[in-house]
C-alpha cells in the first residue's frame, strides 16, 4: 500500500493548492457580475461617476483575477502529477468536463478580460459591456464546469467499469452534467462566491465612509452590493437545505461528522452550538460509551427534517454507518438494508479479486471465465473502493474539524442577513455615515466572509475522506507513485510561492483600496 | 475505419493542433525573454510588458485547453507523463504560475518585492518556460523511463497504475541532446516570433523606434539558429526509430517518423507549407516589403510545422510515448485513449471552436 506520508502530503498539497485558490475565485464570480452591473448603468445613463465606479472595482478583480488563474492550473496538473492512479480509473469521465470549461468558459473569461481591462479606448462603449458581461459569464461557466467535475467525484453517475480497461467510463454525459448534487452544489458555491463578493464591496466602502473619502461612490456600492448579496444569501440558505439532503443521501458519513453524530436516531435534533468531546471514539461499548458533546444547543428534530424530510425520520450515525443492518433511502428512492463495514469491504475485495480473475481469463483467451468475472465484479462493484480501507475508523474523516468547520459556516453565513440588512436599511434612511459601529462591522464581515468560504470546501472536502470518488476510489488508491520527499518539496515551494502571492496581492490590493477610484 | 479509430485521430489532431498555436503563442514568452538585456531601458521594459501582458492570457489558457483536452482525450498520457516525469512538469508548471501574476504585480507601485522581481520572474518564465515545454514535448519522441501496467489497481500493495523507474523523475530528459535540441528549436522560435512582434508594432515614439531597430539587429541570429537547429531537429526525427504494435507485439520501426509522413503526404505536405510559411515571412523580414505582416506568415508557418510534427508523433500508429524501460508498455493512440463514447460528446463540444477562435481574433485584432 502507498506510504501513509505519501498520501497525506499529496492530499495537503492539493488542499493548500485548492483552499489558496479559492481564496480568489469567489471574488472574481461575484465581483464580475457587480461591475457589469455597474456598467450597466454607465451604458444606459452615461453618467461618468458609474464608469468610475466600475474602474474602481474592476482594479481589485483584476488582482484577483490572475492569482486565481495561476493558482486554477496548478490545481489540473496535480491530478496527473499526484493523483495519477485517479486520472486512468476516472479520467473518462472526469477530463471532459475540464476539457470542456477549456473551451466553452475559460477562454471566453481570459479573452474577454483583456478586452474589458485594456479595451475602454480601443472598442466601443457597447462591445466594451458586452466583454464585461461576457468576462462576468464565463468566469461562472468556468466555476460551473468545475462543480460538475467536482460533484461527480461526490456522486458518481453516468459511467459504468471496464474490465477490459480496468477503468470507468462515461455512458451518459447529462447524467454528469444534470447530476441532482451537481446542480445544487453549483447554486451554492456560486451564491456562497457572490455573498462574499458583496461583503468585500460593502467591507471596502465601509471603510470609505469611515475615511470620509469616496462617499457617493461607497454608498451607491453598498446598495448595490446589498441588494446582491441579500438575494444571493437567500438563494445560498435555499441551497444550503438542499446540500444537507444530498448529502444525506449520497454521503452520510460526511453528514454524521458535520453534526458529530456517532449513533443514529430518529427524530434527531441539529446542533447549532456545540462543543465536541475529545474523548469520544467510534463504536464504543454502549455501557461505557462517551457523550459526543461536552455541551450543545440543538434544534429538535430538525436534522432528521434536513436529512429525510420528515420530522421522525431516522438519521445514520457513524457507528451505524460502520455496522451497518439499518434501513436506508438512497437518493434515487431505492430501500435496502445497508451493509457494514465488513460486508462491503468484503464485495469490494470480490470485485478487485474478479477484476483480476477477468483479466487472467481474457490473457487465456477464457470467454466463459471473463464472463463470469465480469458478472461477479458487476455485483459487486458498487464498493470497488471499499477493498482499499484497512480499518473500520478509516471511513471517517476528521470529526472535529468537520464539524466546527460546518457549524462556523453556518453561523457566519446567518451573521451575513444582519450584515446586509443593517446596512441596506440604513443606507435607504441615508444614516451610514453616523453608524460607526455598523461600517465597522462591514469591515470585520470581510474576514469573517473568507473563513466561511473556506469553511464550505472543508466541509466538501475533509467531510468525504477517505474517498475520492464516493465509495469507488479512496485516496491511498488514487495517488501517483511518486516518493514522499518530492511531494514534500513541491509542497513547501507551493507554500512559500502561495503565501508570498497572498502577501503581494494584499499589499496592492489595500494599496489600491487606499488611493480610491 | 472504425468510429473509435477515428475519434482517436481526430482528438489527437485537435490536441496536437492546440499544441501547435501553443507554440506560436510562446511569442509572449519570447517577448519576456528580451526582458533583461534585449529591453535594456525601462521603456523597452515597459513595451515588452505591455505586447506580453496583453496577449499572455491567450498563451496560458492554450496551456491550459491543451492540458485539459490531453487529460480528456488521453488520460493514461496524462497519468503516465505527468505522474511519472513529476518534477519537469512542476519546474513547467512553476514557471508558468509565477507568470500568471507577475504582469499584474509589476505594474503596480508598493509591490513589495519591486518591478525588477516580476521582471526576472517573466524572464525565466520567457526563457525557459518554453525551453522545457519544448524538452517536454520531445519525450513524445524520445520517450521515457517509466512502467506502466492497466491492473495494478488489483494489486494491493502497489496500485498505482504507473511510476517513473527513476529518481530524477523527468530531469533526467535534459541530458537527452535530442530533447535539448528540441527545447532550443521552441526557444528561439519564440524569441524569433517576439522579435517580428516587436518590429511589426506602430508606436511612435522615439523610445519605441530605437527598441525595434535594436530587435531588427537582433531578428537575423535569432531566426538564423532557429532555423538551422529546426533543420537538425526535423531532420533527426526523420532518421529517428520509433514503436509500433504489429501483431499484438510493440516492435521497433526503422525510421518511422519519416515512414509516417511518406505514407500521409497531407502531413508532409503540411510540414512543408509551415516551413515554406516560416522561410518566406523571415526573407521578407529582408525585404523592403513592409514589416507588419511577417510576424503571421512565420507564426503561421510555425503552427503548420509544429502540427505536422506532432501529428508524426501518433499517427500511422507509432507510439507517441515509448517506455524506454520496457517499450511493450509504450502508449499509443489505440491503447490511451478516452472511450468512444467521451471522445464522441468532446468531439460536439469541438464544434465551438471556430466560435472561440472567432472570438479571440476579434479581441486581438482590437487589444493591441
Amino acid at each position: 500500500m502507498n506510504s501513509d506520508s505519501l498520501i497525506l502530503l499529496s492530499r495537503l498539497q492539493f488542499a493548500l493548492t485548492a483552499m489558496y485558490h479559492w481564496l480568489f475565485v469567489p471574488l472574481t464570480l461575484g465581483l464580475g457580475f457587480i461591475i457589469a452591473f455597474m456598467e450597466t448603468k454607465y451604458y444606459r445613463t452615461g453618467d461618468e461617476f458609474w464608469k468610475k465606479m466600475t474602474k474602481f472595482w474592476m482594479k481589485l478583480f483584476a488582482i484577483n483575477f490572475a492569482v486565481g488563474i495561476a493558482t486554477g492550473i496548478i490545481l489540473e496538473f496535480q491530478f496527473g502529477t499526484n493523483w495519477s492512479n485517479y486520472s486512468w480509473f476516472v479520467g473518462d469521465i472526469f477530463g471532459a468536463p475540464l476539457a470542456i470549461e477549456g473551451i466553452f468558459a475559460f477562454f471566453m473569461e481570459s479573452t474577454f478580460f483583456a478586452v474589458m481591462y485594456f479595451g475602454w479606448e480601443k472598442v466601443s462603449k457597447k462591445a466594451h459591456l458586452v466583454s464585461t458581461w461576457l468576462t462576468a459569464i464565463g468566469t461562472n461557466l468556468s466555476a460551473v464546469w468545475i462543480l460538475i467535475a467536482n460533484s461527480w467525484m461526490q456522486y458518481p453517475q453516468g459511467m459504468a467499469f471496464n474490465p477490459e480497461t480496468a477503468r470507468n467510463e462515461m455512458v451518459n454525459f447529462w447524467d454528469v452534467v444534470f447530476s441532482p448534487v451537481a446542480l445544487n452544489k453549483i447554486l451554492h458555491t456560486v451564491t456562497n462566491a457572490y455573498v462574499l463578493a458583496s461583503i468585500v464591496v460593502i467591507g471596502v466602502s465601509a471603510w470609505f465612509l469611515l475615511k470620509h473619502r469616496e462617499q457617493l461612490l461607497a454608498r451607491k456600492s453598498i446598495k448595490v452590493a446589498g441588494i446582491f448579496g441579500v438575494i444571493s444569501l437567500l438563494l445560498l440558505v435555499f441551497s444550503g437545505d438542499g446540500s444537507a439532503y444530498n448529502v444525506a443521501k449520497v454521503q452520510p458519513m460526511k453528514l454524521a461528522a458535520m453534526e458529530g453524530l456517532y449513533d443514529g436516531e430518529k427524530g434527531a435534533s441539529l446542533v447549532a452550538i456545540g462543543i465536541l468531546n475529545p474523548e469520544k471514539e467510534i463504536c464504543e461499548d454502549p455501557a461505557v460509551a462517551e457523550d459526543p458533546y461536552l455541551f450543545k444547543i440543538a434544534f429538535p428534530k430538525a436534522l432528521s427534517f434536513l436529512a429525510t424530510r420528515e420530522m421522525d425520520g431516522f438519521v445514520p450515525g457513524i457507528n451505524d454507518i460502520i455496522r451497518g443492518g439499518y434501513e436506508f433511502t438512497d437518493r434515487d428512492g431505492n430501500t435496502y438494508i445497508e451493509p457494514s463495514f465488513e460486508e462491503k469491504k468484503a464485495q469490494g475485495t470480490l470485485a478487485v479479486n474478479a477484476l483480476k480473475d477477468f483479466q487472467t481469463a481474457k490473457a487465456a483467451g477464457d470467454e466463459a471465465g471473463m464472463a463470469a468475472a465480469r458478472e461477479v465484479l458487476e455485483a459487486n462493484f458498487d464498493y470497488f473502493g471499499y477493498h482499499y480501507i484497512e480499518e473500520a475508523e478509516d471511513l471517517v474523516p476528521n470529526v472535529p474539524v468537520t464539524f466546527y468547520a460546518f457549524h462556523l459556516m453556518v453561523a457566519i453565513g446567518l451573521f451575513f442577513f444582519l450584515t446586509f440588512g443593517l446596512f441596506l436599511w440604513f443606507e435607504r434612511k441615508d444614516q451610514l455615515e453616523g453608524k460607526r459601529w455598523l461600517l465597522y462591522l462591514g469591515i470585520l464581515s470581510v474576514p469573517l466572509a473568507y473563513i466561511c468560504t473556506e469553511c464550505g470546501w472543508i466541509v466538501a472536502e475533509v467531510g468525504r475522506q477517505p474517498w475520492t470518488i464516493q465509495n469507488l476510489l479512496p485516496v491511498n488508491a488514487s495517488v501517483s507513485g511518486v516518493g514522499a520527499g518530492n511531494v514534500l518539496t513541491t509542497f513547501i515551494l507551493f507554500a512559500v510561492l502561495f503565501t508570498t502571492m497572498l502577501v503581494v496581492e494584499l499589499r496592492i490590493m489595500f494599496k489600491q483600496i487606499n488611493k480610491g477610484a | 475505419m472504425n468510429t473509435l479509430y477515428f475519434l482517436q485521430h481526430y482528438w489527437w489532431a485537435l490536441v496536437s493542433l492546440l499544441g501547435a498555436i501553443l507554440v506560436f503563442l510562446l511569442f509572449v514568452q519570447g517577448l519576456q525573454s528580451l526582458l533583461l538585456r534585449t529591453a535594456s531601458t525601462p521603456q523597452a521594459k515597459d513595451l515588452v510588458c505591455k505586447y506580453a501582458g496583453h496577449k499572455w492570457e491567450i498563451t496560458f489558457t492554450t496551456l491550459v485547453t491543451f492540458g485539459g483536452a490531453a487529460f480528456a482525450s488521453f488520460p493514461l498520457f496524462y497519468s503516465t507523463s505527468f505522474g511519472g516525469a513529476y518534477w519537469l512538469w512542476m519546474t513547467i508548471l512553476f514557471l508558468f504560475v509565477v507568470q500568471a501574476v507577475s504582469f499584474e504585480f509589476r505594474d503596480h507601485a508598493h509591490n513589495l518585492l519591486g518591478a525588477r522581481t516580476f521582471e526576472i520572474l517573466l524572464f525565466l518564465n520567457g526563457a525557459f518556460g518554453s525551453f522545457l515545454l519544448g524538452v517536454a514535448v520531445a519525450t513524445l519522441f524520445s520517450g521515457g523511463s517509466f512502467v506502466m501496467e492497466k491492473t495494478a489497481i488489483t494489486d494491493l500493495n502497489e496500485p498505482a497504475i504507473s511510476y517513473w523507474t527513476n529518481g530524477w523523475h523527468g530531469l533526467e530528459g535534459l541530458l537527452n541532446p535530442f530533447n535539448l535540441l528540441l527545447g532550443f528549436v521552441v526557444y528561439f522560435a519564440a524569441r524569433t516570433l517576439a522579435l517580428l512582434y516587436v518590429i511589426s508594432k506602430q508606436d511612435n515614439d522615439e523610445g519605441a523606434e530605437a527598441f525595434r531597430n535594436k530587435c531588427r539587429r537582433h531578428f537575423p541570429i535569432s531566426a538564423a539558429i532557429f532555423v538551422l537547429l529546426f533543420v537538425v531537429f526535423a531532420l533527426w526525427l526523420c532518421l529517428r526509430s520509433g514503436y509500433r504494435e504489429i501483431d499484438g507485439t510493440m516492435t521497433e520501426v526503422a525510421f518511422a517518423y519519416w515512414n509516417t509522413l511518406w505514407t500521409n503526404p497531407w502531413i508532409l505536405i503540411i510540414l512543408l507549407v509551415g516551413v515554406v510559411g516560416v522561410l518566406f515571412g523571415i526573407v521578407r523580414q529582408f525585404l523592403p516589403k513592409g514589416e507588419a505582416r511577417n510576424f503571421y506568415w512565420v507564426g503561421g508557418g510555425v503552427v503548420l510545422a509544429v502540427w505536422a510534427v506532432l501529428l508524426s508523433a501518433g499517427f500511422g500508429g507509432n507510439a507517441y510515448f515509448i517506455s524506454t524501460h520496457d517499450p511493450s508498455m509504450s502508449l499509443t493512440l489505440v491503447n490511451s485513449s478516452s472511450s468512444l463514447f467521451t471522445l464522441r460528446v468532446m468531439a460536439i463540444a469541438s464544434i465551438a471552436i471556430p466560435f472561440v477562435i472567432a472570438y479571440i481574433t476579434w479581441a486581438w485584432r482590437h487589444i493591441r
